[in-house]
C-alpha cells in the first residue's frame, strides 16, 4: 500500500519531459535491486555455482584430476545397479529416522525438564549444550574410543558388572556399528534441538497454562492442547533442520567408520566423498550426491507446508 | 454459586510476607470488588482463592469446602486474567469451550452452551476468528465468555479493565455489571481504580500493604472512611486533609495550620487540645461569608464542574464546584466546609475520630 501511494506521488510530481531513465531513477524497488545484488552474488559464487557444477559433474566421467565429457544419465544407470548405493540410501534413512525421531524425543523432554524451576538451572542448561559445543572431529574420537574393540570403557564396565564376558564389537558389527554411529549422533544433536525448543517454550506465556489449569486441564491434556501446539512451528523448524543435517552427516562417520565395516555404516555423503576422491571417480560421486537433492527438497517442503497452515499465527485483518 | 469465607489468610513468598492475615466473607451472589493500590496484594490474595498460589497461613473456604488444598480444577471457579490469557491456537468458539471439552462434554451441549455465552456478550459473529484478528475490547469479552461458559460456582475477575481505553473501560463496566445481575454469580473483582470499584462493587475491600483496610459498601466506605488511607484512597479527587488541633470548650471548632479556624461540630469537650487532622471532600467546600480565607492558586474547568487548587492557611487543597465561577489565581476566597460532612481523624493513628 505504502510503497504504491508512493510511486504514483512521484509520478504525478515528476514533470512530464523527465525521461525514462530519471523515472527508473526514482523507483523503489529498483533501488531495492542494486541493494540485493552483492547478497546475490555471494549465493551464486559460492552456492548455486558450486551446486550447480556437482550436478553437472555427474552428468560427466570425470576423474579427479582429468576433465570429462557429458555422458547423460550413465552414472545414475550404473548406480541404479550398484547394491552399496542402495545400501548407502538405506542407510542413510535408517541413520536419520532413528536419530531425528529419538533427538526430538529426548530434545522434547529435556526442553519441558529445563523449563520447570530446578536448583541450578543455569549449569544444567550449559552442560547440556556441551555435545553441540566440543568439535564434531573431537568427539567422533572420543565415542571411537568408547566404541573401541578392546579399550572401551563400556565393555570394560559390562565385564566387570558381569553382565558380559566378552569385549562387545560394537564397530566391526555391521548392526552393532550403525547402532553406535547413531548414537553418537543423538548425543551430539540433542542440544541443538533441547535449547531451540527450550527458548520455544519460553514464549509460552505463563498465563495460558494458568488458564488451563482453572479449565480443568491435567498436565499432559495442557501439555496435548496448550505446549504442543504453540511449539509447533519451532518443531517444525528444528526438525527440519535436524533432519538436514543428520541427512547430510560425514564428519561422525567418516572419524568412527570411515563407513565400514562392509559398507554397513556408508550414508550417501561419506559414499559420494568415497567414490569422488578416494577412488578419483568424481562424476559418479558427484551423483550419488545429486541423489541427495531430491529426500533434502522432501523434507523442506514437508516443512514448508507444515509451517504454512499455521494460520492463527498470520495476522489477521484486524491487525 | 457459592459463598466465599477468607480467614486469616497469610502469603509469604520465601522470607517475605506480602499478606499479613485477611479476613473477607463474601456472600453467596456478591459482588465484591477488592480495591488498592499496586503492590498491596490484591492479586496474590485473589490467586490464592483459585489455587494458583499456596495459601501459607489461615483458611479459605468456598461454599462449605474448605479449599486450602484443593487443586484449582475442582475449586469450580473461573478467573478472568489481565491479559485475557486466550488460547492463540484456538479460535474463539475453542477458547470458550475448552473447559467443556477438556470435561468431555457432549459436542451438542459445547456448542449450545458457547452460543449462549456468545449472545449474551455480542460475540456471535467472531465464533471462528482467532484472538489476533479482534480487537481489545472483543478479547476481553472472549474472557469473560471463557467464564460464563463454565457456570462456575465463583468468579474471579483481576483488573480484566485496565488493558482498554478509558472509554470501552466505562462501557465494558456496566456490561459486567448487567452480567453480573443476570447470572447473580459471587464475583471477586479486582481493581486499583477507585472509581470502578464505587461504581461496581456490593461490597468494597480497601486494601493496603498486605491488610485489610476496611470493608463496606461504596457509599459506606465514602461517607465514613474508617482511616485516612481509605479517606484518601476513596473519591476522586482525593479527600483534602489539614493538620491542627480540636479545640472544644463550649463550642467546637479546629485549628488548622496558621491558625486557620475552621468548625466543627458534635466534639466532646474531652477532646480539647487534641492535635488531629481534618478531612473534606473537594466537594463539600462552599463559597460562604464566613469562610476560612483562601488564595487561589489554578482553577481547572472540566466542562460539568470547575476544580479550584487552593491555599488555605499555607496549605494547598482542592475544591470542586458544580457551578461555574470565574476565578483566577491570586484570586482570595472564602471557603467553608460543610459541617456535616467533615471527617476528623486522630492525629497519630489517623482512626476516624467522629462517631
Ligand atoms: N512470585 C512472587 N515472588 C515474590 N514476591 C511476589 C511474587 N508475586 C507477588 N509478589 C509481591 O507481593 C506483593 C503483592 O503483589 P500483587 O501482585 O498481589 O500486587 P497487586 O495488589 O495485585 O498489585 P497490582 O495492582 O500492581 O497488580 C508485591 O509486593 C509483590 O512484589
Ligand atoms: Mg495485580
Amino acid at each position: 500500500m505504502a510503497d504504491i501511494a508512493l510511486k504514483t506521488g512521484t509520478a504525478r510530481a515528476a514533470p512530464p519531459d523527465v525521461s525514462a531513465w530519471q523515472r527508473l531513477r526514482a523507483n523503489k524497488n529498483w533501488l531495492g535491486l542494486w541493494f540485493m545484488l552483492p547478497t546475490a552474488a555471494f549465493l551464486i559464487l559460492f552456492l548455486a555455482y558450486p551446486l550447480g557444477l556437482g550436478v553437472w559433474l555427474s552428468f560427466t566421467d570425470s576423474r579427479l584430476g582429468r576433465g570429462g565429457v557429458f555422458v547423460g544419465l550413465e552414472n545414475y544407470i550404473f548406480l541404479w545397479d550398484d547394491s552399496v548405493f542402495w545400501l548407502s540410501v538405506f542407510n542413510t534413512i535408517l541413520y536419520t529416522t532413528v536419530a531425528s525421531v529419538i533427538k526430538f524425543a529426548i530434545g522434547l523432554y529435556l526442553a519441558l525438564l529445563l523449563n520447570e524451576h530446578l536448583p541450578f538451572k543455569a549449569i544444567i542448561r550449559a552442560v547440556v549444550l556441551i555435545p553441540f559445543i566440543v568439535p564434531t572431529v573431537l568427539s567422533a574420537i572420543a565415542f571411537w574410543w568408547l566404541f573401541d574393540p578392546q579399550f572401551s570403557v563400556i565393555s570394560w564396565s559390562l565385564r566387570k558388572m558381569g553382565f558380559i564376558t566378552e569385549n562387545i564389537n560394537f564397530l566391526g558389527d555391521p548392526w552393532n556399528a550403525r547402532w553406535s554411529v547413531i548414537f553418537a549422533n543423538i548425543w551430539r544433536g540433542v542440544p541443538f534441538v533441547a535449547i531451540t525448543l527450550l527458548a520455544g517454550l519460553q514464549t509460552v506465556s505463563p498465563s495460558l497454562y494458568e488458564a488451563a489449569t482453572l479449565d480443568g486441564a491435567s498436565t499432559w491434556q495442557r501439555f496435548r492442547h496448550i505446549t504442543y501446539p504453540l511449539l509447533t512451528p519451532i518443531i517444525a523448524v528444528v526438525m527440519t533442520f535436524s533432519v538436514l543435517f543428520t541427512f547430510t552427516d560425514f564428519q561422525l562417520i567418516w572419524v568412527m567408520t570411515r563407513g565400514g565395516p562392509v559398507n554397513a555404516t556408508h550414508l550417501m555423503a561419506t559414499f559420494s566423498y568415497q567414490r569422488a576422491i578416494m577412488s578419483g571417480y568424481l562424476g559418479e560421486g558427484a551423483a550419488i550426491a545429486t541423489a541427495m537433492i531430491p529426500f533434502l527438497l522432501g523434507a523442506i517442503l514437508v516443512s514448508w507446508f507444515g509451517l504454512q497452515r499455521r494460520k492463527w499465527q498470520q495476522g489477521g485483518d484486524n491487525d | 454459586m457459592a459463598s466465599v469465607l477468607v480467614s486469616d489468610v497469610r502469603k509469604a513468598f520465601g522470607a517475605t510476607q506480602v499478606i499479613h492475615g485477611v479476613d473477607i466473607s463474601i456472600e453467596d451472589g456478591e459482588f465484591v470488588v477488592l480495591v488498592g493500590p499496586s503492590g498491596c496484594g490484591k492479586s496474590t490474595l485473589l490467586r490464592m482463592i483459585a489455587g494458583l498460589e499456596n495459601i501459607t497461613g489461615g483458611e479459605i473456604r468456598i461454599g462449605d469446602r474448605v479449599v486450602n488444598h484443593v487443586p484449582p480444577k475442582e475449586r469450580d471457579i473461573a478467573m478472568v486474567f489481565q491479559n485475557y490469557a486466550l488460547y492463540p491456537h484456538m479460535t474463539v468458539s475453542a477458547n470458550m469451550g475448552f473447559s467443556l471439552r477438556l470435561r468431555n462434554a457432549p459436542k451438542a451441549d459445547i456448542d449450545t452452551r458457547v452460543k449462549r455465552a456468545a449472545e449474551i456478550l455480542g460475540l456471535v459473529p467472531y465464533l471462528d476468528r482467532f484472538p489476533r484478528q479482534l480487537s481489545g475490547g472483543q478479547r476481553q469479552r472472549v474472557a469473560m465468555g471463557r467464564a460464563i461458559v463454565r457456570d462456575p460456582q465463583v468468579f474471579l475477575f483481576d483488573e480484566p479493565l485496565s488493558n482498554l481505553d478509558a472509554k470501552l473501560r466505562v462501557a465494558m463496566r456496566t456490561e459486567i455489571k448487567e452480567l453480573h445481575q443476570r447470572l447473580k454469580t459471587t464475583t471477586v473483582y479486582v481493581t486499583h481504580d477507585q472509581i470502578e470499584a464505587m461504581t461496581m462493587a456490593d461490597k468494597i475491600v480497601v486494601m493496603h500493604d498486605g491488610i485489610v483496610e476496611q470493608i463496606g459498601a461504596p457509599l459506606d466506605l465514602y461517607d465514613r472512611p474508617a482511616n485516612l488511607f481509605v479517606a484518601g484512597f476513596i473519591g476522586s479527587p482525593s479527600m483534602n486533609f489539614l493538620k491542627g488541633t480540636i479545640r472544644a470548650n463550649g463550642s467546637a471548632s479546629f485549628e488548622g495550620p496558621h491558625g486557620v479556624k475552621l468548625p466543627l461540630t458534635g466534639t466532646p469537650d474531652a477532646w480539647n487540645g487534641r492535635p488531629a487532622i481534618y478531612g473534606v471532600r473537594p466537594e463539600h467546600f462552599v463559597i460562604a461569608d464566613d469562610g476560612a480565607e483562601a488564595e487561589v492558586q489554578v482553577v481547572e474547568p472540566t466542562g460539568s464542574e470547575t476544580q479550584v487548587v487552593a491555599k488555605i492557611g499555607g496549605e494547598d487543597i482542592i475544591a470542586v464546584f458544580r457551578e461555574r465561577h470565574q476565578f483566577r489565581p491570586g484570586d482570595k476566597v472564602r471557603l467553608r466546609p460543610e459541617i456535616k460532612l467533615v471527617h476528623l481523624f486522630d492525629g497519630e493513628a489517623g482512626q476516624r475520630l467522629s462517631a
